[in-house]
């Protein structure tokens, strides 16, 4: 990994590094260091300098909740916005709990696209009454309840083309 | 009916507290009231499906009684709900009722209980 003022550039065995903890992050460093004929601390070194530079931001676990008994609702959510207005009302969506993901977009016109979540039909529809239609800007709302999730893959290495500055 | 309650129907009525029109849950037609007069205008102008939408779920009568205060109006829009009627014979109720109901409170003097 180089870096160069605020630039931070990563070269194929931070790439791999990735990819195996993106695999499995609760992999040691030693497992790790073995796939990639690398010594652990070599790992060890180049995870801490992409944590420092904030390319790894977190490790997490991949909960399904529908197994673990939580009830919710889904939905994709699309705010057509005066344009003067989009990335404000992006801002003040993306601070909101229930906004899971959030997206400005291009289109035949601006949008914003987020996926929403809520316990119920009922408090999406007031979350959406009371929170999203009133802010100033918003056109008009069209809302897709999601009846069957059949894939979600979180962005990664793997499903990325990543160009390396070398 | 005193001016001043016919004034108070009547008033404008914050952002945040406006009726917002939607076709179905979720799905907002970029229209809205912030007052009586402006509600009795969109009535017209809105698609009936929307209308179809509030009046079944209470949104209309709620509004009209929480945030306008006009008791009267909502168990008149209350009786419409109930009369069953939807399509465009819902909208001319509709627009009826909340039309004849700005003018009469924009003449408080014109009262008869």
């Amino acid at each position: 990994m180089k870096s160069k003022k605020n630039e931070v550039s990563l070269d194929r065995v931070d790439l791999e590094i990735l990819k195996a903890l993106q695999e499995n992050s609760q992999q040691t460093y030693i497992k790790i260091g073995r796939r990639l004929k690398l010594a652990h601390s070599t790992v060890y070194d180049r995870v801490k300098k992409m944590e420092n530079a904030k390319i790894i931001n977190g490790y997490t676990a991949l909960v399904d909740l529908e197994k673990a008994g939580v009830r919710n609702i889904l939905a994709i959510v699309t705010i057509y916005t005066d344009p003067k207005e989009t990335g404000r009302v992006a801002e003040k969506l993306a601070q909101r709990p229930e906004v899971l993901e959030a997206y400005t977009s291009f289109s035949d016109e601006l949008l914003i696209v987020t996926k929403v979540v809520a316990q119920s039909q009922e408090d999406l529809h007031e979350f959406i009454a009371n929170s999203v239609a009133p802010m100033d800007g918003v056109l008009r709302i069209r809302t897709s309840i999601v009846t069957k999730k059949l894939k979600e893959t979180p962005l990664s290495i793997t499903n990325c083309t990543v160009q390396l500055h070398l | 009916m005193t001016v001043e309650n016919s004034s108070r129907i009547l008033r404008t009525v914050p952002r945040e507290k406006a009726f917002y029109f939607f076709t179905s849950l979720g799905n907002y037609t970029g229209l809205s009231a912030i007052s009586l007069k402006e509600f009795a205008d969109k009535i017209n102008e809105v698609n009936v499906k929307s209308l179809e939408f509030h009046l079944g779920r209470g949104d209309l009568e709620k509004w009209t009684a929480e945030v306008l205060e006009d008791q009267w109006l909502a168990g008149e829009i209350k009786r419409i709900q109930r009369s069953g009627l939807m399509g465009e014979a819902l909208r001319n109720q509709l627009s009826l009722t909340v039309s004849r109901r700005v003018k009469r409170l924009m003449n408080p003097g014109s009262f008869r209980f």
